[in-house]
């Protein structure tokens, strides 16, 4: 048990590694400068290669990432050129509002997928099943950006029911929640639908028939449970999809959280806080994994002892 | 006489398939007393485990279904009752013990919860009440360490004692009707013959009827008192075990007697029975058996036989062969 930690821990630490690393090197190969950006376009040619100077950028590109790297160890991710404050600093503030928008789309997803996959599997072919099916096909093939565009436009311009963004209050949270929801709400009704349909035909689906347990039980006791596992392995990897994927909502909603933050420092070429922001997202996609193996071995009791 | 405890008639359940509908039991019918012990013994696809489903309401849907025949348990026709009705009876009256005990436990809960279900959702029992129960029910059937083991999961148990955790499910309601499909196919031989002595010592002490389903001749001879044989779907022999054991009226089998190696005659060569299984889907008039038997004539190629007392034995003893009499007096084909 001890080994298996120390090897995802290790595992752990290659990917944020391979993650800041990748990001470092795409940043610094898209065009604009960030010197150029601070400055303005009155800035004259010995400003601009002055400030480069003083941040560095001068420095050959091997170097740059030998000193950034040699800072991430030491939990120095650097400051924000925009803002001259500690770049981790400011993502971290914004985090607790990406991690709420995350979580109500997590709830959302959950409730509405396995339920409305678990009314598909029970009517599988019949009506109920069909429309579950063209509504899991709407909203996996709707992208965001325009899902949020259209709620805004029915909920907040005709409806005036719900606004249309910023955050405050729970009611400013539903409808970037439900658009952030919609794309795994899809996804957990097929896995969970197709799942249970799998499960059914097991034998020991049988057994439990055979012992006079009533068709509701069968499924809620004997059935449920082991469509479970599949659907804890996804719903934590589409977690972490939803922390990064909440940068066009956020975008689409003025939702202040860290997606707005990442899509901002990109356009300035705020190399250390969108540095700091992958790093961040990414370490609790390697953290939601642990947690959703851990949760694993708990549903099936043949990896848990086995390992 | 009484009227049996369990009498099929005409049972027929069908398929739908890619190929086609295939009817997979066919007007099958017979009688079980109480406390009597009954044999199904076919190959793989000739309907024996598709009648224990149908008997059980468990026939997977909705590809296959019952369409016709009777099932009379207990005066009740079984087939006009309602789903939830006939459910309720699982367990309770008829109770089935599978052929693979591992994939019939469910892999996610702990035996002790499995067995421990029946009395708590079936006979309202709390659940330390259901787990003493369970730990008793485990000891009865030989699982050692009852106590201990009552907190483990299917896959931590052997073969044979996953075998003992299905019969303890089955007989926990103290059925009346037993069904054990093919119970010892998925076990190693010398697991097999103390799971069979087991459920024939259940049998006797609960007064159970039993229906024992397996392609194994050997298995069933010591403790089944009747014999069905099927084929294609349909019973091709019935008769009292010694019956039919000593003086077959089928070619079918007599072919499955003589591909089982005996113990103490002369070495000799095991005849296999030649040919396969028919294909369900193009089944014509003639006799199923026909394309693999040494009796067959004309008659079999134009019309299929029905089940008739065999010639010259008693009354039970019954065939669905043309040539079952020369089948019986062993008369060597032309």
């Amino acid at each position: 048990m001890t080994a298996y930690f120390i090897r995802r821990a290790l595992f752990a630490v290659f990917v944020l590694w391979g993650a800041v690393t990748i990001v470092f090197l795409v940043l610094r190969l898209v065009p604009g400068d960030p010197a150029q950006l601070i400055l303005g376009s009155d800035a004259t040619q010995a400003e601009i290669a002055q400030l480069r100077e003083q941040m560095g950028l001068n420095r050959p590109l091997a170097v740059q990432y030998g000193i950034y790297l040699g800072d991430v160890v030491r939990f120095d991710f650097g400051d924000s050129y925009r803002y001259h404050s500690d770049a981790m600093g400011l993502v971290t503030e914004k985090f607790p509002l990406t991690l709420q928008l995350a979580v109500v789309a997590m709830v959302i997803g959950l409730v509405l997928g396995v339920a409305l996959g678990v009314l598909g599997a029970l009517r599988v072919n019949r009506l109920a099943d069909r429309i579950v099916s063209v509504f899991a096909l709407l909203s996996q093939s709707m992208p965001s950006f325009w899902i949020g565009i259209m709620f805004i436009l029915v909920f907040a311009r005709q409806l005036h029911v719900l606004a249309s963004g910023g955050h405050g209050g729970f009611d400013r949270l539903i409808l970037p929640g439900v658009t952030l929801a919609l794309p795994l709400v899809a996804v957990l009704i097929r896995l969970t639908r197709s799942g249970l349909l799998d499960v059914v035909h097991e034998n020991y689906i049988q057994t439990a028939r055979a012992k006079g347990l009533s068709e509701r039980l069968v499924i809620s006791q004997h059935a449920i449970r082991n469509a479970l596992i599949p659907i804890v392995t996804v719903a934590g990897l589409e977690f972490g999809k939803l922390l990064g994927g909440a940068v066009i909502v956020e975008t689409v909603f003025s939702w202040p959280g860290v997606g707005r933050l990442l899509i901002d420092s990109i356009s300035a070429r705020d190399y250390n806080v969108v540095q700091a922001a992958i790093l961040l997202i990414a370490g609790g996609f390697v953290l939601i994994n642990l947690v959703v193996d851990v949760l694993y071995g708990y549903l099936d009791p043949r990896i848990r002892l086995g390992r | 006489m009484d009227d049996p405890l369990l009498a099929v008639r005409d049972l027929t359940v069908r398929f739908r398939t890619r190929a086609g509908t295939v009817t997979a039991v066919d007007r099958v019918g017979f009688d079980l007393a109480e406390g009597e012990t009954l044999a199904i013994l076919g190959e793989t696809g000739s309907g024996k485990s598709v009648t224990a489903q149908a008997l059980m309401g468990l026939v997977p849907r909705p590809a296959g279904e019952v369409t016709g025949g009777r099932i009379v348990y207990a005066g009740t026709d079984l087939l006009t009752r309602p789903r939830s009705e006939r459910r309720r009876l699982n367990g309770t009256d008829l109770a089935m013990v599978f052929q693979d005990p591992l994939s019939s436990l469910n892999p996610v809960f702990r035996v002790g919860a499995q067995i421990g279900e029946l009395f708590r959702r079936r006979r309202g029992a709390s659940r330390a009440e259901a787990r003493r129960q369970a730990i008793e029910l485990m000891d009865r059937v030989g699982i050692p360490a009852a106590s201990r083991r009552v907190d483990d999961y299917p896959h931590q148990f052997s073969g044979g004692m996953r075998q003992r955790v299905m019969i303890a499910m089955a007989i926990a309601l103290q059925p009346r009707v037993l069904i054990a499909d093919e119970p010892t196919t998925a076990l190693d031989v010398t697991v097999q013959a103390q799971v069979m002595a087991l459920l024939a010592e259940l049998k006797a002490e609960h007064r159970m009827a039993m229906i024992l389903i397996s392609h194994d001749l050997g298995v069933v001879a010591g403790v089944a008192d009747r014999v069905m044989l099927m084929y294609a779907g349909r019973v091709v022999e019935t008769g009292g075990l010694r019956e039919v054991y000593e003086t077959t009226g089928h070619p079918y089998t007599r072919g499955l007697m003589a591909s089982i190696p005996a113990l103490d005659g002369p070495r000799e060569r095991l005849t296999p029975i030649k040919g396969s299984p028919p294909d369900l889907t193009r089944l014509s008039v003639s006799c199923p058996f026909q394309p693999r038997c040494d009796f067959a004539t004309d008659v079999c190629g134009t019309e299929r036989p029905e089940l008739a007392p065999v010639p010259g034995r008693p009354g039970s003893h019954r065939a669905a062969c043309h040539h079952a009499k020369e089948v019986a007096a062993d008369v060597v084909p032309h």
